[in-house]
């Protein structure tokens, strides 16, 4: 069940990111924020700002101070509600606020370093192309639901050490977490139990079976000698199994969406493979998937709002990704754009710890698409479908290959 | 000129690294550090104005040596 909700005539007085004209193409409506606002507010999910610039972007990802990251997902609850105090919270890092975001943060960086992350490039090289094969001889593929959505999950079950058979629980998970915003707080409640059941028998597993991978190295690791509460050990588990799939399946998807549609930069990317690097940038800058949310610590007057406690900001980073303020051509896709200091991996300390893992499955799933398929386009535009919530990507995308 | 990364700013974007591998590192935790001691050549200049460019933290600076 969901909660109906009124359309939105005004997005600066009353924005809804899950509003459908929102889900199908904000780009405009950020636009025109950024002009007139530029930030927007909203009585929704019991009041929110929505910054639409770069400026207010930095201002609010750089100011640990006044903003907590308590809960980064926007909902109709209020915050505390399904929420672990301060300064832990839910899932460490992401809701963690300083000085102990440092700590569980610095745990976690040295797997994601490039040196284990490129260690991966054959197992996904392998994996997408596997993927391909079992779509081979069909004129039309699905690029997102025959392709993208299997790539990260499956990336992450290895990480994370768990069953092969589940990668299909992972996306259900996922789903709950990011796009069911509008139920109401005791169905999202009452949902989550088996997320955590599930997780809990992983790490019970995991006890008895010990083994090289995140849920043992989380289990084993020590804070000042003393090892990680439980719900931080399981909090940071979701964590990287949410961060990781939504995300880079978007980015995936929405690059092959790009690419179907426009046949100058897809014939360029075949020929000149040197141009991968600043694509794959261009790709992340236009189409970033990522929306993250803060929460105000108290009442104060900020960039020019009357900001009250527990008041949500949405940090638009795809938003500021667009400004023409700090990029020239923002609105356009260049793809040998060489100057690109773009925010799809966020700003400051909650910088996206998976960004080279992300940035590795990125290109090589387009570099095995294209080179199987090195001239494709949309089967069907009307049928390509958003995801609604705070990661943006296509979640259908038919694709003539043939 | 010499290039230097100011440590309190990188959060390990990674870019620079990406970018120009003959100018910048990474140290365990993923965050870029300049190789040697920054004294730039010809094609150095070049590469590290390309990763300062695109450093979205504004960390990297390029100065007289
Ligand atoms: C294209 C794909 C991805 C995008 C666009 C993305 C984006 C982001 C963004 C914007 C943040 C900052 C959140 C904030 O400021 O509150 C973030 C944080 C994070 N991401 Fe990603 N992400 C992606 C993939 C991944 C992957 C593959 C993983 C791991 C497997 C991952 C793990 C994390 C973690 C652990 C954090 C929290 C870091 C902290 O709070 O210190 N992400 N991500």
């Amino acid at each position: 069940m969901t909660i109906e909700k009124a359309p939105v005539h005004d997005f600066a007085s009353d924005w809804d990111h899950s509003d459908p004209e929102w889900v199908k193409d904000p780009y405009p409506i950020w636009d025109d924020l950024r002009q007139r606002c530029p930030v927007a507010h909203t009585e929704r999910y019991g009041g929110g700002w929505f910054p639409a610039t770069h400026a207010g972007v930095s201002a609010v990802a750089n100011d640990t101070e006044h903003f907590t990251s308590r809960t980064v997902v926007i909902g109709n609850g209020r915050p505390m509600e399904d929420a672990l105090p301060a300064p832990i919270g839910v899932a460490p890092p992401i809701t963690s606020d300083p000085p102990f975001h440092q700590i569980a943060r610095r745990l976690i960086l040295p797997a994601f370093a490039p040196g284990p992350v490129n260690a991966l490039e054959p197992m996904i090289r392998s994996l997408c192309s596997d993927l391909l094969e079992r779509v081979a001889g069909q004129e039309v593929i699905n690029a997102s639901s025959d392709y993208a959505q299997f790539i990260p999950p499956s990336v992450i079950k290895r990480m994370l050490g768990f069953p092969e058979q589940d990668e299909d629980l992972f996306r259900e998970f996922v789903h709950v977490i990011l796009e069911g915003i509008d139920e109401p707080v005791e169905e999202r409640i009452e949902k989550f139990a088996p997320i955590e059941a599930y997780f809990q028998a992983q790490i019970e597993e995991h006890a008895q079976n010990p083994r090289e991978d995140l849920t043992t190295f989380l289990m084993n690791a020590e804070i000042l000698g003393e090892k990680l509460e439980p719900q931080h050990v399981a909090g940071t588990m979701i964590l990287v199994l949410v961060a990781g799939i939504d995300t880079t399946w978007s980015a995936i998807g929405a690059s092959l969406w790009h690419l179907a549609q426009n046949p100058q930069d897809l014939e360029r990317l075949v020929n000149e493979p040197d141009l991968m690097p600043f694509a794959i940038e261009e790709f992340l800058r236009f189409y970033a998937p990522v929306t993250m949310a803060r929460l105000v610590k108290q009442d104060m007057e900020f960039l020019g709002c009357s900001m009250k406690q527990d008041d949500w900001i949405l940090l638009g980073f795809p938003a500021a990704n667009r400004d023409p303020a700090v990029l020239e051509r923002a609105g356009e896709f260049i793809i040998d754009r060489k100057e690109n200091r773009h925010l799809a991996f966020g700003l400051g300390i909650h910088r996206c710890a998976g960004s080279n893992l992300a940035r590795l499955e990125l290109r090589v799933a387009i570099e095995e698409f294209i080179k199987r398929y090195p001239r494709f386009e949309l089967a069907e535009p009307s049928a390509v479908t958003w995801a609604a919530g705070q990661v943006r990507g296509p979640r259908s995308i038919p694709i003539r290959v043939a | 000129m010499k290039v230097v990364i100011d440590a309190a700013r990188c959060q390990g974007h990674g870019r620079c690294f990406s970018l120009a591998p003959a100018v910048f590192g990474y140290d365990e935790l993923g965050n870029g550090l300049v190789l040697g001691d920054g004294v730039l050549d010809a094609d150095g200049l070049e590469l590290a104005r390309l990763a300062e460019a695109n450093c979205p933290e504004h960390a990297i600076s390029i100065g007289e040596s």
